[in-house]
């Protein structure tokens, strides 16, 4: 048998944060060595899989599975594809980057500890192809995330961390019922067994409409408080701005992506039926959440809140992308997820380092720094350009296939939402403007200019975001077999016809018009 | 056969060791404890924990006994010798031999070392044992006699403290009138099928025709008797007596309360309505739907406006009271067809892993409450994380377990339930459930936050050290072991608990 790579994906990160958590508290240095090694090493097994990725093959790859709870019919079953490789690539470059590049001013060991064991959750969570497997990891990255605000954050951080957990907890309430119904049901409807595997259900059970509605919101809920979908945002900007940088690092970057994901994996491959029917829901409270993020963040003092609501707004695209239901919309989607982990992940990082300089995140207390850290603005400049999505970094890319995606079948709110582009436009450029531009007054004279060791940091999040934004391409032609293979399963069980997308006449040499 | 020569009924007496293990164990430490001088530190609970562990052993032997020969009953059809009751049996056993460890150095804390508790931990296991294995309704009220007899008197057994008389007498009160309702509605059940004995009734109610019936009389008994062991389970709207018991009775104690009478009184509920009345299923099952339904919601609410950690956790009991009522009404679908469903499995295997959780749970408690139980509040924890991190990390595991957090026994509780649940498509009482263990998370939440977050404050430092003796951390390091070994591997588990619903049935 082949090296069991997804597995130890999980187990590398979670053994490392055991590790870390029985260290000796004297060496503090050795213990963040410790982190780094193990986060870097689980870095190294994702791009390990990456490359010896088969481009073409829409299904699962590297599976491993193993009886785990008989009685139950559960198992460990994991296996990656074109929509969860790039989650866990997503997973396995922020981690480190966030252990190397924040620092939680005390208690290390605990902190680092809490950490590697949220990647292990993360990783489990995407790599999950059993529904009581995807639900202990789903529910389990809850702890360390909280204990991370909880115990590391700002001064409002108990009330948020609880918001955060509780709110969370409803909807993975929801989600366990729905998931028991779910294996129970399909037992009876074409399955002939209980079992909680996600192939096995998708591709055997075949639920009643109203049966297969009732589910599907069930796990919609949960899914939606996590992207989080309005009206059920109001823990994110409480989480977000509490947090210390590295919880929002990860809380934005990768976490939201589990309510995404959830909803392409565990959504749209379970339900079909359900998530077809009901479209116009989804699409309307994903354009609503793009509007009323980008307003809201237009009207923050808080730069770290701004960043937070923004996240409403890019996650509001890529549901519309999901629901769109076409390969271009649900490539974008995914493509988005990882745009936007890494863009809004380096957003967080910078709002973070100026926050240590300036022991402050009001935007009208800031003025001018661009005077004084030109380098500072200059990558501040391109990762919010890359937020934006202005064409030539990775945003642009992401943004306009699931625009141009949706417009096939979700015309209007397809028109609504490139409104929010506009809107993102007017309230980062307008932040950027206060925070940078001008002259600098007293306080921020001092303002320090970017240090080597944080120049590094940026350097692979700016690496990425010029790199996917000029050449998509290797990152689209893994995304897009999977894709299809999604939305030919909802077609062949809905009877759903992807509209076509006319082709452009080729350009031969002797056509000249 | 002449009428005056009495045939004794064959008795199994190996059938019945562990019982007999646990009588002779309390009735020697009782007689050598009143002739012999003090006994030398810690030989107390040594000899009582020996006496549960060899019961336990005994009960091992007895599974393994019924798995190969199938059950039976015992004593002329009086006791049951089926996988239930030594599934009952391990988990009660296995709870005395946790208190015991918790007891051992709290009594010499408290000045009160001896051995009348310890005996009288042993006598109420003998009693919760009989409950849930009792065959015939006459034999469960003298195991619900002696259980809450001997936990009358544990919960008013600190001397000193006034708290811990009044909740002694407040239990004695309440659980005299609980025990009065089952005995009333016993009577009526007898006047209404004309026997006790669980065949018996049974027979009653298959010889006869339906215009023959006395159904009047049997719900009315049956009613009774729900009330009566409610009030000994805790459910809503005959919890009142718990917090004040709960906060008033010796932290050990209450460790032992929440687990054996827990135990206990779910294995007697469990048994008249599955085992002696599953032909009229269809009329208690609504009545525990209501039950299960008011008990987790008012519970977990309830629970999270409470500042004494000690009352916090009885309201978490009560919650998760409910949790298993939930099973019992998922029982309730199948009781007495041949393929039992998963309610009472369910049930079982929650009330094993809550035993284990909430004494590892109380331990902890019990460190915290310092001398005299008076630390108790939720200020008390505060500052756990920095002093005792190892202590509090274990308390960490124990309540997110019991918030039903996964890769922890309490998911694997919550998760079985809800399965039994929807299996027999109980929906509504499924979310309503789940929808009352988020409200209940925000209490573990908040002593977690206590332990871990919360800044110093002046004070603190004056208080008493809290000291972490070894039996008491061994029982909290056993609990906490437990919890995760069930949480990562809870196949074997499960297995044992679907074995234990293989319920001797009564052949009519």
């Amino acid at each position: 048998m082949s090296f069991p790579v997804l597995t130890a994906l999980i187990l590398v990160p979670a053994v490392g944060s055991l590790v870390v958590a029985v260290a000796s508290n004297r060496r503090p240095e050795w213990v963040k060595l410790i982190a780094v090694l193990v986060s870097v090493f689980t870095g190294a097994l994702a791009i390990w899989t990456l490359s010896s990725f088969e481009t073409a093959d829409p299904g699962f790859q590297f599976v491993s599975k193993h009886p785990w709870i008989q009685q139950w019919g559960i198992s460990w079953h994991l296996g990656v594809d074109g929509i969860s490789l790039f989650m866990v690539l997503l997973t396995a470059i922020l981690f480190p980057l966030v252990i190397l590049g924040t620092d939680p001013h005390h208690d290390h060991k605990r902190y680092l500890a809490w950490l590697l064991l949220l990647e292990a959750g993360m990783m489990g969570s995407f790599l999950s192809l059993d529904l009581f497997l995807f639900f202990v990891f789903f529910e389990i990255v809850l702890v360390p995330m909280y204990f991370l605000i909880g115990g590391w954050g700002y001064d409002d951080r108990v009330y948020a961390a609880t918001k955060f957990f509780l709110y969370t907890m409803v909807g993975s309430a929801f989600m366990l019922v729905g998931i028991i119904a779910t294996a129970v049901l399909a037992s009876s409807n074409g399955v002939g067994y209980v079992t909680f595997d996600l192939v096995e259900i998708a591709e055997k059970a075949t639920f009643a409409a109203s049966t297969g509605r009732w589910l599907f919101f069930a796990f919609a809920l949960a899914f939606a408080v996590k992207v989080p979908l309005f009206p059920l945002h109001t823990w994110l900007p409480d989480a977000h701005t509490q947090a210390p940088t590295g919880g929002s690092v990860i809380l934005a970057g990768v976490m939201l992506k589990l309510g995404t994901y959830g909803l392409l994996r565990f959504g749209l491959y379970l339900f079909p039926e359900a998530a077809r029917w009901s479209r116009p829901l989804f699409l309307t409270l994903a354009v609503i959440g793009i509007i009323y993020g980008a307003i809201a963040a237009t009207m923050q003092k808080d730069l770290k809140r701004l960043v937070a609501y923004s996240s409403v707004a890019h996650l509001g695209f890529i549901v519309l992308g999901t629901f769109a239901l076409t390969t271009q919309a649900i490539t974008g989607s995914v493509m988005q997820m990882v745009n936007h982990g890494i863009s809004t992940g380096a957003l967080f990082l910078l709002v973070g380092m100026i926050y240590e300089r300036r022991h402050t995140r009001q935007i009208d207390e800031l003025g001018g720094i661009q005077k004084v850290a030109p380098i500072f603005a200059a990558a501040f400049m391109i990762v919010m350009l890359s937020s934006i999505g202005v064409p030539g970094l990775n945003g642009f890319v992401g943004e306009y296939l699931i625009l141009i995606g949706s417009f096939l079948t979700a015309r209007w709110w397809t028109v609504v939402a490139a409104a929010g582009v506009i809107l993102a436009a007017l309230y980062l450029l307008w932040a950027y403007q206060r925070v940078f531009h001008g002259e600098p007054d007293e306080n921020n004279r001092t303002f320090p200019e970017i240090r080597l060791k944080e120049a590094a940091i940026l350097l692979p999040f700016i690496g990425i975001i010029v790199f996917t934004g000029v050449y998509p391409k290797p990152m689209l032609d893994r995304i897009e077999p999977s894709v299809k293979a999604l939305i030919a399963h909802v077609s062949d069980k809905t009877g759903y016809e992807e509209p076509a997308i006319p082709e452009a006449p080729q350009m031969n040499e002797g056509a000249q018009p | 056969m002449s009428p005056d020569t009495f045939t004794p009924p064959a008795v199994g007496w190996f059938a019945l060791s562990p019982l007999l293990v646990l009588l002779g164990g309390g009735l020697l430490l009782m007689v050598l404890g009143a002739l012999l001088p003090r006994w030398p530190r810690g030989l107390y609970a040594a000899f009582t924990a020996t006496t549960a562990g060899t019961a336990l052993v005994m009960s091992f032997v007895l599974w393994d006994d019924i798995t190969d020969k199938g059950a039976s009953t015992l004593v002329g059809g009086a006791i049951a010798f089926d996988g239930f009751a030594m599934f009952a049996t391990i988990a009660i056993c296995a709870s005395v031999i946790l208190a015991t460890l918790v007891t051992d150095d709290y009594l010499r804390r408290e000045e009160m070392d001896g051995p009348e508790v310890y005996v009288l931990f042993l006598m109420t296991a003998i009693g919760g044992i009989v409950m849930a294995s009792a065959h015939d309704l006459i034999v469960l009220f003298l195991g619900l006699e002696v259980l809450s007899l001997a936990m009358y008197v544990l919960a008013a057994s600190h001397r000193r403290r006034i708290s811990s008389q009044e909740s002694g007498l407040k239990y004695f009160v309440l659980g005299g009138f609980s025990s009065a309702f089952f005995l009333y509605g016993v009577a009526l059940l007898y006047g209404g099928t004309g026997s006790t004995s669980f065949d018996g009734i049974l027979a009653a109610f298959n010889g006869s025709v339906l215009a023959d019936r006395k159904d009047a009389l049997v719900l009315a008994g049956v009613a009774l008797m729900i009330v009566g062991l409610s009030f000994k389970i805790a459910a809503v709207p005959f919890q009142f007596w718990t917090p004040d018991v709960y906060q008033g009775a010796p932290t050990p104690v209450t460790a032992f309360l929440a687990s054996v009478g827990k135990v206990a009184a779910f294995g007697a509920l469990l048994r008249v309505l599955v085992t002696a009345l599953p032909m009229w299923r269809d009329d208690w099952r609504p009545a525990i739907w209501v039950l299960a339904v008011l008990t987790v919601v008012i519970g977990s609410t309830l629970a999270v406006v409470q500042t004494n950690v000690k009352r916090m956790l009885a309201y978490s009991s009560i919650s998760h009271a409910g949790f298993i009522l939930v099973a019992v009404e998922a029982a309730g679908h199948t009781a007495g067809e041949t393929d039992p469903g998963l309610g009472v499995s369910a049930a079982l295997l929650y009330l094993l892993l809550y035993a284990v959780l909430v004494i590892g749970t109380f331990a902890v408690v019990t460190l915290v409450g310092r001398t005299g139980d008076s630390d108790t509040g939720l200020d008390g924890m505060r500052g756990l994380g920095r002093s005792h991190p190892v202590l509090a990390l274990g308390m960490t595991v124990l309540l997110l377990a019991q918030a039903g957090v996964p890769l922890t026994s309490g998911f694997i509780a919550k998760f079985g339930v809800l399965q039994a649940a929807i299996e027999e498509r109980s929906y509504a009482i499924a979310i309503i459930a789940m929808v009352a263990s988020v409200i209940a998370a925000f209490l573990y939440l908040r002593i977690m936050i206590s332990m871990w977050v919360a800044e110093p404050e002046a004070g603190d430092d004056a208080r008493e050290q809290i000291r972490v003796p070894f039996s008491t951390g061994l029982a909290v390091a056993l609990s906490v072991g437990f919890t995760l070994l069930v949480g990562f591997f809870p196949d074997w588990l499960v297995e044992a608990s679907k074995h234990a619903t293989a319920v001797v049935t009564s052949t009519p």
